[in-house]
């Protein structure tokens, strides 16, 4: 009881200062001007299409599922290399099947939580880089012009990660055997988004 | 480390205060309508490019242990001072988003692998990056009165109370994951970081 409450302040504590910090983020004024864009629409922007969505939250899964390092490990992966892929989309390095590899993301992630994979981590660490690059890069060339992306770059990777969190928050019924179908059953259910959208990709409709 | 019940309704009624009084501030450098020294005061959280890299080094201090924190509290501030007088007295206005996203990146980086720094190396980083900030801020500010020395030091004390509080929670985390969680910050710093320098070199059209 005593530890729960020691970390019911730290959270309190913690929230108030990650307000304190990000809530003021939102005034519009800023002398360096042009965020035009602006954290909500960054927020929104990660959240807005379901096969990033499902591919997300299915790396949080899949990172929940392996357990410790890769519960860290693979979270902290996508973002930063998901970054790298944006920064070449802004940047007008052209990367050839994109929306391929999206669609792939979410059956390869969603195949992997199904059927409870276990690879080495470094294995596990690279299949979501590349997925992470596809994403990103992705982001990175809808991005609309005009604006400086500084918050709109803090709402994005937050989105992500809260993608992320709610994946490993999902993960944690696995140590429950009746949580470990349920997210069994969960990762059938991403892969099959993935067929879905990958029957899109190739018939080269928009999703 | 438990916080009583007092205290904890203090803790929300400033964090209700702050939500509901933010929005009419529209802060700004400028127009708080408070004077220079808030101007300064509130320029660090309404300017990202400067917050971030703060963050990053205030929490890779307060990993490091209080040690750090306490010379990371003194040495940035002074430094950023240090910078802004220079900027104040030296140079024209200076922008330079690609430095400023790369050493935001590489503090990020550190906190990410909670790098194992001696303290000489935290201290520098501090002092790079106060130095850096500050005459870019400096270089910002109204050189012909003394708003610019005022709202510097507004800046300063924006920075200690910003480090005492960072680097404290960091330093007092002792749960494993929590302390992952702050690293995890840290490569959200690097992902943010990435996609600046993406908007920086963006490709025109």
């Amino acid at each position: 009881m005593k530890n729960f409450l020691q970390r019911a302040g730290l959270v309190h504590r913690s929230l108030v200062i990650l307000f304190l910090l990000l809530y003021p983020l939102t005034a519009f004024a800023h002398r360096r001007g042009g965020e035009a864009i602006g954290f909500a629409s960054g927020f929104e922007h990660p959240i807005s299409g379901l096969d990033h969505i499902l591919a997300m939250v299915a790396v949080g899964m899949w990172g929940a599922q392996l357990g410790a390092p890769a519960i860290w490990v693979l979270p902290v992966v996508f973002p930063m290399v998901m970054a790298l892929g944006g920064m070449m989309g802004l940047m007008g390095i052209k990367l050839p099947g994109i929306e391929l590899c999206i669609a792939l993301s979410a059956l390869a992630l969603g195949f992997a939580v199904f059927r409870e994979a276990r690879p080495k981590l470094w294995i596990a660490a690279f299949i979501v880089g590349v997925f992470a690059i596809a994403h990103g890069h992705a982001h990175g060339t809808e991005l609309p012009l005009g604006a400086s992306g500084v918050l709109y770059s803090i709402g994005f990777v937050i989105a992500t990660g809260l993608l992320h969190s709610l994946g490993i928050a999902i993960g944690l019924v696995h140590r429950w055997p009746a949580g470990r179908i349920a997210l069994r059953l969960a990762g059938a259910v991403v892969a099959m988004g993935g067929v879905f959208f990958l029957w899109k990709a190739i018939s080269g409709e928009a999703v | 480390m438990r916080m009583c019940r007092p205290r904890l309704i203090l803790f929300w009624l400033t964090l209700a205060i702050t939500l509901i009084v933010a929005p009419s501030v529209q802060a700004h450098l400028m127009n708080t309508g408070f004077g220079p020294f808030y101007d300064g005061l509130t320029h660090l959280f309404v300017t990202p490019e400067d917050l971030l890299p703060v963050i990053a080094l205030a929490l890779l201090a307060g990993l490091r242990g209080p040690r750090f924190g306490r010379a990371v509290l003194f040495a940035l501030p002074a430094a950023w001072l240090v910078g802004s007088a220079a900027g104040l007295l030296l140079a024209p206005q200076v922008t330079l988003p690609v430095a400023e996203t790369i050493v935001t990146i590489a503090l990020g980086a550190l906190l990410a692998a909670s790098c194992p720094l001696p303290i000489a190396a935290v201290v520098g980083l501090a002092i790079l990056l106060g130095l850096l900030h500050g005459s870019l801020n400096g270089s910002e500010l109204p050189k012909t009165t003394s708003y610019g020395q005022i709202s510097a030091a507004g800046v300063a004390v924006a920075l200690f109370v910003v480090v005492s509080l960072l680097a404290g929670q960091a330093a007092s985390v002792r749960v494993p994951w929590t302390r992952v969680a702050v690293r995890v910050a840290g490569s959200w710093i690097v992902a943010i970081g990435l996609l600046m320098l993406g908007w920086a070199m963006r490709a025109p059209g």
